[in-house]
């Protein structure tokens, strides 16, 4: 794509945003029935979460861990999720990748010493991919651990940020990951501050790392809010339907 | 298929209930659950459609692409269906569990698509032996609540209404060399006819009477389901019988007329309700899993 500016001299990106501006979030909780915790997200890309849990190990017992619970992440993507149609939904190096990654962010969170020798399966499902993905599934995640019920730390908000023309853009879109430049994936909780996990890949210098780190952080934080209200109108639909 | 655990007693009462023609939830034995159908829920894709039947949850995405037709039928395009059990209806399903069972409804999704008149496949024709749309048509099952063909061969149906494939013309210049030309409109679409796409009628044997779409407890009860796609005419395209037990001949025949008239009902529902959908226009508003 010859020619594409991905932020014009007006400050605008290709989709109409400003820089530190987030795409447009939709969820929903409590999305399935029969599994004991579900979610959807609408960032961009759809993704739907479910978690099952915290239930008996299942396969081998000596995975059984004595003091805390085993998490377990698979992620996968629909084979119509992408422009160009994916042959495997999940198996492949990208997916287990994920999978490995998102499982790393929710042990930092997930109260696991509450439940020892027992298994928290999440299971992620993109529907539609369009830059971001890891994010959306772990806030997806994030709305499914606590529809189940689970005890977190904090939420987990997550975000990506790039940097182009000497500005810091958060919440990437498909076209501006193509492009090349520098990303970074960042899961912050947002109370504490601590970071879950960090990503970056492609060049970056150091003195520029503060500044696309910051905006993705800010991002993260816009993100808890909206994620915050959503928690709050389910659970005050829910209680409406128990009659309090 | 997902595992749920019933006791002697609950399966009694179920066997019990059907033999008198009433069921837990209060149906009778011909009568579906509740089905909603939203077609265009993907953008990605050419087609798409979602079907929930009760606690089945099903999301079908149609993807056109050009290839080469096969070499035995060069002025056709095809259909490949590829289903995906997804880990989110069961643990069971994850990593590779959830293979088999997709193999054997995409193996089922082939056979009743295996005829001349269920989708017009000369339609999909650009060029022959050289250039022909393939209809990739991909089946996600979010969530397993019994009688998972039947929501299936509905998704797929409102799928192909929903597909929209782009015209394109082919342009032979002088030196013979061929070019394919898309047309400027993203509009200007061909649609499909799915008029006589089957859908497939699940039958369930408990006890000495056959029920129609049966819930994860009630296929639990049933020994031998069979399992019939039926045209919006009531012309039979394919039939098989799954399950652990035996049929005797006249219960198969019975199960196949109760199968043709409930198609046939089904058929009707799903055209006018896909119909009225296609009229609403593109500014409906799109619900989804959030609504």
């Amino acid at each position: 794509m010859a020619g594409l500016e991905l932020l014009s001299d007006q400050g605008y990106r290709v989709d109409g945003r400003r820089a530190g501006e987030l795409r447009k979030i939709q969820a929903r909780m409590g999305v399935f029935a029969q599994a004991d915790g579900s979610a959807y997200i609408e960032q961009g890309n759809t993704a739907l979460a479910v978690v099952y849990g915290p239930h008996e190990i299942r396969g081998s017992r000596a995975r059984a861990l004595p003091d805390r619970a085993l998490v377990n992440c698979q992620y996968s993507s629909a084979t119509f999720s992408t422009g160009e149609r994916k042959r495997r939904p999940h198996g492949d190096r990208k997916s287990c990748e994920m999978g490995l990654q998102l499982r790393q962010t929710f042990e930092a969170a997930v109260l696991t010493q509450l439940h020892p020798r027992s298994q928290i399966d999440i299971y992620v499902q993109v529907l539609q991919a369009d830059g971001g993905t890891y994010a959306a599934c772990v806030n997806a995640a994030t709305l499914a651990v606590l529809d189940a019920g689970i005890p977190m730390r904090d939420f987990v908000c997550a975000c990506s940020a790039g940097f182009v023309d000497g500005t810091a853009l958060a919440d990437l879109s498909h076209v501006e990951e193509a492009a090349g430049g520098p990303q970074l994936a960042l899961a912050l909780l947002p109370s504490s501050g601590q970071i879950a996990l960090l990503e970056m890949d492609a060049r970056l210098h150091e003195d520029q790392l503060e500044q696309v780190l910051e905006a993705a952080a800010q991002a993260a934080r816009d993100v808890h809010t909206l994620l915050d209200r959503v928690v709050r109108q389910h659970v005050q639909e829910a209680s409406i339907l128990l009659g309090d | 298929m997902a595992f749920v655990a019933l006791s002697e007693a609950e399966k009694v009462y179920i066997v019990h209930g059907v033999q008198e023609d009433l069921r837990v939830d209060g149906r009778g034995c011909e009568d579906y659950r509740c089905v909603e159908v939203e077609t265009d829920v993907v953008s990605n894709t050419s087609g798409s459609a979602r079907v929930k039947l009760g606690h089945t949850d099903i999301l079908v995405g149609v993807k056109a692409e050009m290839g080469t037709p096969k070499l035995e039928k060069p002025n056709e395009g095809y259909l490949e269906f590829f289903v995906d059990c997804s880990a989110n209806a069961t643990p069971e399903f994850e990593g590779r569990g959830g293979d088999d069972l997709g193999t054997e409804i995409a193996n089922t999704l082939y056979r009743i698509f295996n005829n001349k008149s269920s989708v017009d496949l000369k339609s999909l024709c650009i060029s022959p032996r050289e250039h022909c749309w393939i209809l990739y048509v991909d089946v996600l099952l979010l969530e397993c609540g019994g009688n998972l063909f039947d929501a299936i061969s509905i998704a797929v149906k409102a799928a192909l209404f929903n597909t929209r494939i782009p015209r394109v013309r082919v342009l032979e210049d002088e030196e013979g060399l061929k070019d394919i030309e898309l047309s400027d409109d993203p509009y200007d679409c061909i649609q499909l006819s799915v008029e006589n796409v089957p859908c497939i009628v699940t039958l369930c044997k408990i006890g000495y009477r056959h029920v129609v779409d049966a819930t994860l407890q009630e296929e639990a009860c049933s020994l031998a389901s069979l399992l019939v796609s039926v045209t919006s005419k009531g012309v039979v395209t394919c039939m098989r019988k799954v399950g652990k037990g035996s049929l005797d001949p006249e219960s198969v025949f019975e199960m196949m007329e109760t199968s043709k008239r409930v198609g046939k009902l089904l058929h009707t529902s799903l055209q006018s309700v896909l119909h009225k959908e296609e009229s609403l226009g593109p500014k409906r508003q799109k619900v989804g899993f959030l609504g």
